[in-house]
């Protein structure tokens, strides 16, 4: 342990990160598995023979490794590797974007509670804590049901629904940050106090920011094939991963590729990037610096 | 212990209210408001949906509507089903049973199995049974609950013939076995993601508690091992697991949901998702709300029975 210390002490921040990150082979395969599924569904479909959407009833239920279909085709013929791919691009396109929009909403909630604290943190706060109340699940297929379901609205749901766990994360972080030396030297330079907020104190707060962003990447996906995969979330014909799911239960006895293949890809992609954020949580954690 | 006490409880009911505004909010956001499934019937001309608006007292301002509501929720008096116009709350209770029994039962496994793992998993770190549990409690959290179901059915109901792959019961039949022969299936996925939560809280509470001083001391005074572990570290490493079962509640009722949805339970879950399917707006409503408030009730209780347990909470 001393030794460790004492190395990743002579390191700049940035290298020890790096090194505890390397260390990590997990977070480092999921890294990897994220690449190689984003790669795959970005570039796949144009290497396959197959378009996502055609439908060849006369070749419907073929099963994986018979043939030109490599893993089989679906109850109206279309290559399930193909939907895969373009499911795949679907379900990550939706699990970033709502990430990035949970993320701007969370951050400034959690900034603007964290900084002002009193009653404006309060009232933030609260309505955190009472949008929690609702299961995840519940508020989103309650809002599914009210609206039109498609891609966008898919997306800002989950958002809808993501991002009160990162508000709680920056409130803590901004709200013990404001006392530091650098943000009363802001205050005291003349600084306003938006940018104080934003230009100081959030890129402060910047690792564990991070870390919430992958997990909240892995939560999204989840949700968007939950959602899809009960009948709310994208629409067919375009493919995701939870709607491909959508008909898999009741071709269970006849075709169970049909429902193997899109869930490995939910739990690759979500394993995946839960096991980076975990590892980025390691490597970016102040407090291991401190013996 | 009292001031604790009334201070939560005040929180609690600020925090019912927000959850109820809320509630309220999304019930307005339907296109239409309240009355959209009467705007989509034909029969209705809009001189008949003014007048409903108006016998409603849906034409009074959104403040007055909101006090209205609130106190009739308050009241117990949830509307009615649009569907066969059964009054809300005996709907939801009709379906209470059988999710409240599918909840206790996966949480009986998860907390046996869960509490189990996670303190071997502390007592032997870094072992290759801590690693496998870690990674495997991470692949866990990460699988889609619905598509461990499939794999589930496929597995033990269409390939293996052991377990039945839906219902509660067998028509005709209802006796303790049969039920529990349904029961098995649908717990054991719901049970999955809360068994590696509880797996996770249990190794890092017992971890923290290990490295007390005051275990140090049990250690040097020459106290056996095992007395060591059982009489003072797992007392202590177990009291915050009652704020996890607290926290776990969500997720636990949405879990339920997924469970049900696969294994056609007839529990409150599939019953929200038969109600949207109907666009039937005041049973959703009171299920959101109902979740809610049990959501709230719990984390309510978990906080208090903490606190009666471990003094150190109600000083600080």
């Amino acid at each position: 342990m001393t030794a460790a210390t004492l190395t990743s002490a002579q390191l700049a921040p940035g290298q020890a990160a790096w090194r505890r990150f390397r260390r990590h082979r997990l977070a480092l395969a999921g890294a990897v598995i994220i690449l190689v599924l984003v790669l795959g569904s970005a570039i796949g479909p144009y290497l396959l023979p197959f378009d996502d959407t055609y439908i060849d009833i006369m070749k419907r239920f073929a099963p994986p490794l018979s043939g030109a279909h490599i893993l089989g085709t679906d109850e109206l013929g279309r290559d399930v590797l193909a939907r895969l791919m373009m499911g795949g691009r679907v379900s990550l396109t939706i699990g970033i974007v709502a990430m990035v929009i949970a993320m701007a909403v969370g951050i400034v909630v959690g900034a603007f509670a964290g900084f002002y604290g009193g009653v404006v943190g309060a009232v933030l706060m609260r309505l955190v804590d009472a949008v929690l109340c609702f299961p995840t699940i519940f508020l989103l297929l309650a809002l599914a049901a009210l609206t039109e379901p498609g891609l966008v609205t898919t997306t800002v749901l989950i958002a809808a629904t993501a991002w009160m766990w990162v508000a709680r994360v920056v409130e803590a972080q901004v709200r013990s940050l404001r006392e530091r030396e650098f943000a009363v030297a802001a205050l005291a330079f003349g600084s306003s106090n938006l940018r104080i907020m934003f230009r100081e104190l959030v890129p402060n707060a910047i690792a564990p920011i991070v870390v919430a962003a992958t997990l909240n990447v892995a939560k999204a996906i989840l949700l968007e094939s939950y959602l899809s995969y009960l009948g709310y979330g994208v629409q067919p014909p375009a493919a995701s991963l939870g709607n491909m799911l959508n008909n898999a239960q009741i071709y269970l006895t006849s075709a169970p590729w049909l429902a193997i293949a899109p869930g490995v890809a939910i739990t690759l992609a979500v394993t995946s990037f839960n096991f980076l954020g975990d590892g980025l949580r390691d490597a970016l954690d102040p407090r291991m610096n401190i013996p | 212990m009292a001031r604790y006490v009334v201070n939560r409880l005040a929180q609690s009911i600020m925090l019912l209210v927000i959850v109820s505004a809320i509630g309220f909010a999304i019930l307005h956001l339907a296109p239409g408001g309240p009355l959209s499934q009467f705007a989509a019937s034909a029969q209705m001309t809009q001189e008949d949906l003014d007048r409903v608006t108006k016998q409603l007292g849906l034409d009074r301002p959104l403040p007055i509507q909101y006090l209205d509501w609130f106190g009739r929720m308050v009241r117990g008096d949830w509307g009615k089903s649009y569907r066969d116009g059964e009054a809300v709350l005996s709907v939801v209770s009709s379906h209470l049973g059988a999710t409240l029994e599918l909840m206790a039962t996966a949480t009986i496994i998860a907390v046996l199995l869960g509490c189990w793992i996670g303190i071997l998993g502390a007592l032997r770190r870094y072992s290759l049974f801590d690693t496998l549990a870690t990674v495997g409690a991470m692949i866990a959290l990460s699988i889609p609950t619905f598509w461990f179901g499939l794999v589930t059915i496929y597995v033990f109901s269409v390939k293996l013939g052991w377990l039945p792959a839906g219902n509660r019961q067998t028509v005709g039949d209802g006796s303790f076995l049969d039920l529990l022969h349904h029961l098995i299936a649908p717990a054991m996925v719901l049970a999955l993601v809360e068994t590696a939560m509880w797996g996770r809280f249990m190794r890092s509470s017992m971890l923290e508690v290990i490295n007390q001083d005051y275990i140090r001391t049990a250690r040097a005074k020459g106290m056996p091992e095992w007395r060591i572990l059982t009489v003072h570290a797992l007392r202590n490493a177990l009291l915050p697991m009652i704020t996890v079962a607290g926290l776990q509640f969500p997720t636990l009722l949405g879990g339920a949901l997924v469970a049900e949805t696969v294994f056609t339970w007839p529990g409150m879950g599939r019953l929200f998702l038969d109600s949207i399917g109907y666009r039937d707006y005041p049973v959703v409503m009171g299920i959101l709300m109902f979740s809610a408030t049990m959501v709230l009730i719990g984390s309510l209780l978990a906080d208090i029975l903490y606190a009666v347990v471990d003094p150190r909470i109600r000083v600080g």
